[in-house]
């Protein structure tokens, strides 16, 4: 299965960036979840939780302030102000 | 010892004090230049991200925003100037002034009215010393810029651009800031923050030039709300950045200078203290010599 090219940037530096099978993210209106080949999106984020499932079922938890997120060619770009991780490491779900 | 021996002396000394002082601050600055410059690199991310999104919606064929359009008639100017907290750094805070003087001149001989917001302690001396009165201004950090910092400006000129002219908005918002080109070279630059141009980019996205077309959640009005002053926010934290950068270098370069010249300093007055202490010695001897003399006469 194709896999996203993710990278989760602040404002002052970046957070994480890696491959990933699937994202969700809660926009403005809703949660929206992305798996490879998505077309493009430009969407504004709430205050929340953005979950990363990495090739190998685990996931990474980032919060995510004052950001958007943009999808293009199976590259996804998690935009904010103010990002980081929830568990620095990575837990099985 | 003669007078004039020590006056050289306390010469030399003071010399090698300040040599101590200016040293160390060459050295501290030297450190925090890579600091700086590492940070400007790791904003590199957020900021080209954010372009991208932005060039994606003004390449969007309808883009219509307050924050775009260019007014019909300018008013009012706003000028805000980076500056730093700290002085020492040569023509830092100088040039950054009077590169913000001539903009001011030039906005006025448009007929435009110009106020100015301040970042950096040096900046308002300057501007409390002529009495010219400051519309805003921001201290502390400009050596170790915090992006909260640039959310707050960022706040305030977006607020004040949406005034109406009539209630003392302004129509127009200049930034002037040192732009780090490299260790030697730092260059005043001035840029139109508003309106917006969008198209010029700072950043092209280099590889894929055509942008797909995007799908805008909720929608692309809401999407251009939040987004702009996102991007004038970036824009502005990167200025902040690269005057941090740009002050380092400049200290570095102001206080390597002042170093060398202790060193020169030092030198001189080496010399002439040598030089004082041989005459001194020599008239000591031709005294012994002429009271010998005398004395042998004498008999």
């Amino acid at each position: 299965m194709a896999l996203l090219n993710v990278s989760v940037v602040s404002a002052d530096h970046e957070v994480w960036s890696g491959e990933a099978r699937q994202i969700v993210a809660k926009t403005l209106i809703g949660e929206i979840g992305i798996l490879a080949g998505h077309e493009p999106v430009l969407a504004i984020l709430d205050v929340g939780e953005v979950r990363i499932t990495l090739e190998d079922g685990k996931v990474v938890r980032a919060r995510a302030e004052d950001g958007f997120l943009s999808v293009e060619h199976d590259m996804v770009t998690v935009v904010a102000r103010a990002a980081e991780l929830v568990h620095a490491d990575s837990s099985t779900h | 010892m003669g007078a004039q021996l020590r006056v050289y002396r306390q010469k030399i000394k003071s010399a090698q004090t300040t040599k101590k002082i200016t040293k160390a601050m060459e050295l501290i600055a030297a450190s925090r230049i890579q600091k700086a410059q590492q940070r400007v690199a790791a904003s590199g991310p957020y900021s080209r991200a954010v372009t991208r999104a932005v060039s994606a919606l003004a390449s969007y064929s309808n883009v219509d925003h307050v924050l775009t359009t260019e007014p019909e008639k300018v008013e009012r100017a706003a000028i805000l100037i980076f500056s730093s907290d700290r002085g020492l750094a040569g023509a830092f805070n100088t040039n950054v002034v009077r590169e913000a003087g001539e903009l001011a001149a030039r906005l006025r001989s448009e007929g435009k009215d110009v106020v100015h917001y301040l970042v950096g302690r040096k900046a308002i001396a300057y501007f409390n010393f002529r009495k010219r009165p400051i519309e805003q201004y921001w201290v502390g950090g400009t050596d170790n810029p915090e992006s909260s910092t640039a959310h707050e400006i960022g706040e305030a000129l977006v607020a004040r651009f949406l005034q109406p002219a009539s209630e003392g908005g302004v129509d127009e918002i200049h930034i002037v800031y040192n732009r780090f080109v490299s260790m030697l070279t730092q260059v005043p630059e001035v840029v139109r923050l508003l309106p917006l141009e969008v198209v010029e980019g700072v950043e092209e996205p280099g590889d894929r030039t055509v942008l797909p077309l995007y799908e805008f959640e909720p929608d692309v009005d809401d999407v251009l709300d939040a987004l702009l002053p996102v991007y004038i926010e970036s824009r502005l934290f990167n200025a902040m950045l690269q005057s941090a950068a740009s002050k380092h270098a400049a200290t570095q370069k102001a206080m390597k200078s002042a170093s060398d010249n202790a060193d020169k300093l030092i030198k001189d007055y080496t010399r002439l203290a040598n030089n004082a202490r041989q005459s001194e010695i020599t008239q000591q001897i031709s005294e012994i010599v002429g009271g010998a003399d005398a004395l042998a006469s004498a008999k």
